[in-house]
């Protein structure tokens, strides 16, 4: 997780995407709704100020060979609004002005128009109407224009309440594209979950239901565990058939020269025999802790932490040492606290543990006694004390490296892993080995967890 | 003791097989689970020495068949597998104990006795010579009558010379028994053993005689 290299995040993609789809949707609909009330408003003054154009020009008539008009009060009225909006007009006969604002002009391509005027806008209107007096025909023209307070605040009204209505569903947009993106970013949540919560050794496929869309990234997922767990397992196998393909034959060696020890009598035979049986012992003392130091090696790696019980794990220990120790009349205690509960892999630290004893047992002279103390004070640690010759005291720091053996260990069969094992164990569990001499006499190796 | 080994390897079963009747020990043996399963069907063992890999199956299953019908033999397994993998599952499958090939014949010897030890505790047999009653399985001697502690050397001591009274062993036949080939122990230490020996066996009939140049011997009067 830490050195892969990420690449954006999916639940930013999703959730920006849909936020960003949401607030352009928000932004059309407040533009369409307020286009269209400007549209529905503007019409409504658009027919008040035709209408009172129309009454206005129905008032005019023509006497004496004059037109006579007489604005009409109603085509006022009509107009009047709630912001008290000005009215302008222009009468204009023949396009000779005749009355009103002078400034009051019209250009003949629309119907309506807006337009400034004293520092407002306006909304312009142009009829006209031809009369028809006893000698001629005379064509009446009149511009009303009328300031648009009252829109605007209509307008601005419409805009506010558009905009709210923009904002609502902006807001409710988000809020439902972060919970779609965490539903669905959740069912990838949930698959991360299941896989790490499952232990180092569980390769078995995933049988939980998901989503169609993450199908093919599962199975994948699971044939790739298929192939592993099968691999491993051909490597367990290999191993075992190895080992086995190794001893059985040795075993076989080793007992023919045992049974032949005992029946010859020169001396120099047997000591031919003897140094075959050793060899036979050495050499597969070594192939077992070889693998069981590449096994070790494997497991530290994928440390699978169990609840175990210290004390227990190394009475077992013990008892199953017990009679190789009897051979050689050496008592094994155990000291220390009664229970030092602790979270480790049981195999790994049984092998580190047996292999200390296993030293301690070449080491020790017939007789004596090993002493095993474990304590939970002031870290779980297994310290395992001999009455041997000690470490050569300028050897102490190297004998932990692979395959270094102590200068004073000619005549004891082993392989010089055996601390090497002890000391990957500890540090896989976050502690260390301590090799030190007793002042009595004697050497104490102490594994801390 | 009647023992049944199972084992397909048939040199490294001869050498058990001789080893084990040197012992003292009467043994059976079967090449596959076949066999096995028909000498246990038929004869009464008090422990059964099976190897994993058999040709016609695996151990295990044979032990874990051998559980599931009550049978309480003390099983001890010889695996030539990785010792660590192995472990926890044989023990589980109820066997008493193992050893790994290839193994010190002395410590299977000293493996089978802590398992009968712990099965039968004490007095299934005894050798009784001249007053002294020995039980290997238990590792206890008494001399007229009083029990007398010994350490398991000079218990292991006895046994060679108890199982062939009359028989001269040679210094280093003896040392060879007793001490493990990675012991680097002089041929003297064989003296003090003896030495031992003799007073533990001072109030009885039994004594060890020494014959110059040649080993020592175990005598008995009556």
């Amino acid at each position: 997780m830490d050195n892969l290299a990420v690449s954006g995040s999916l639940r930013n993609r999703l959730v920006l995407t849909l936020i960003g789809g949401a607030a352009i949707l928000a932004l059309l609909l407040f533009f369409a709704v307020r286009n269209y009330a400007v549209q529905v408003a503007q019409q409504g003054q658009d027919n008040i100020l035709a209408a009172s154009a129309t009454s206005m020009l129905d008032a005019a008539t023509i006497r004496d060979g004059a037109v006579e008009l007489d604005l009409p009060y109603s085509a006022f009225s009509m107009l009047s609004t709630a912001a008290d909006d000005r009215v302008f007009y222009a009468v204009l006969q023949d396009g000779e002005f005749l009355s009103g604002y002078e400034e009051l002009t019209f250009s003949e391509s629309q119907p309506f128009q807006s337009d400034q005027m004293r520092g407002s806008g306006v909304r312009k209107i142009s009829a006209s109407r031809t009369l028809i007096g006893a000698n001629r025909r005379t064509e009446l023209q009149i511009v009303l224009a009328q300031t648009q307070d009252a829109l605007s605040e209509t307008l601005d009204r419409i805009s506010r309440n558009a905009a709210l209505l923009g904002i609502g569903f902006f807001a409710l947009a988000v809020a439902l594209s972060f919970w779609a993106t965490s539903s669905t970013i959740g069912q990838l949540g949930k698959l991360t979950t299941s896989v790490t919560r499952r232990g180092p050794q569980d390769l078995s496929p995933f049988t939980k239901p998901v989503p169609r869309e993450m199908v093919p990234l599962v199975s994948s997922l699971n044939s790739l565990m298929g192939r592993l767990d099968q691999s491993l397992s051909q490597s367990e196998d290999f191993i075992a058939e190895a080992a086995h393909r190794v001893r059985t034959p040795l075993a076989t060696v080793r007992s023919y020269a045992e049974a032949t020890l005992q029946r010859v009598e020169k001396e120099e035979n047997r000591e031919a025999m003897r140094s075959m049986v050793k060899a036979i012992d050495e050499s597969s003392r070594a192939a077992g802790q070889l693998l069981d130091h590449a096994m070790i090696t494997f497991r530290a790696d994928h440390l699978e932490r169990d609840e175990i019980e210290l004390v227990d794990l190394v009475r077992d220990l013990i008892q199953r040492m017990t009679p190789i120790a009897e051979m050689k009349d050496l008592s094994i205690s155990l000291l220390g606290d009664p229970c030092v509960p602790y979270l480790g892999d049981p195999v790994l630290i049984q092998n580190a543990v047996r292999n200390l004893i296993d030293n301690a047992m070449k080491y020790g002279p017939a007789e004596s006694s090993i002493e095993i103390t474990v304590s939970k004070n002031p870290g779980p640690r297994i310290t395992i004390c001999d009455h041997g010759p000690g470490f050569p005291t300028n050897e102490i720091e190297t004998l932990t490296t692979r395959f270094q053996r102590g200068a004073n260990a000619k005549d004891t069969i082993g392989s010089g892993l055996g601390l090497t094992i002890a000391r990957d164990v500890a540090m896989a569990h976050g502690g260390g080995i301590d090799l030190e001499n007793q002042p009595e006499g004697g050497a104490c190796v102490t594994l801390s967890l | 003791m009647k023992f049944l080994l199972v084992e397909d390897n048939q040199d490294l079963a001869n050498a058990i097989l001789s080893r084990m009747e040197m012992a003292g020990h009467v043994i059976d043996h079967a090449e596959n689970l076949e066999d096995a399963s028909a000498f246990v069907e038929t004869g009464q063992y008090d422990l059964i020495l099976l190897d994993i890999m058999l040709p016609d199956g695996d151990g295990r299953t044979f032990l874990e068949q051998h559980r599931a019908s009550n049978l309480n033999t003390p099983v001890i397994i010889l695996t030539a597998r990785s010792q660590v993998s192995d472990r926890i599952g044989s023990l589980d499958l109820g066997a008493d104990d193992y050893v790994t090939k290839p193994f010190d014949h002395a410590e299977l010897e000293a493996r089978c006795r802590a398992v009968l030890r712990r099965k039968f505790g004490n007095a299934k047999t005894t050798i009784e010579v001249g007053g002294v009653v020995f039980d290997p399985v238990a590792g206890h001697l008494t001399v007229g009558g009083d029990a007398v502690m010994m350490r398991n050397r000079e218990l292991r001591l006895l046994e060679l010379f108890l199982n062939a009274p009359g028989q001269i062993f040679s210094k280093s036949k003896l040392a060879d028994r007793l001490f493990s080939y990675d012991d680097d122990v002089s041929e003297n230490a064989i003296e003090v053993y003896i030495g031992r020996l003799r007073k533990h066996l001072s109030a009885s009939n039994v004594r060890i005689t020494t014959l110059r140049g040649l080993g020592y011997r175990l005598d008995h009067d009556g």
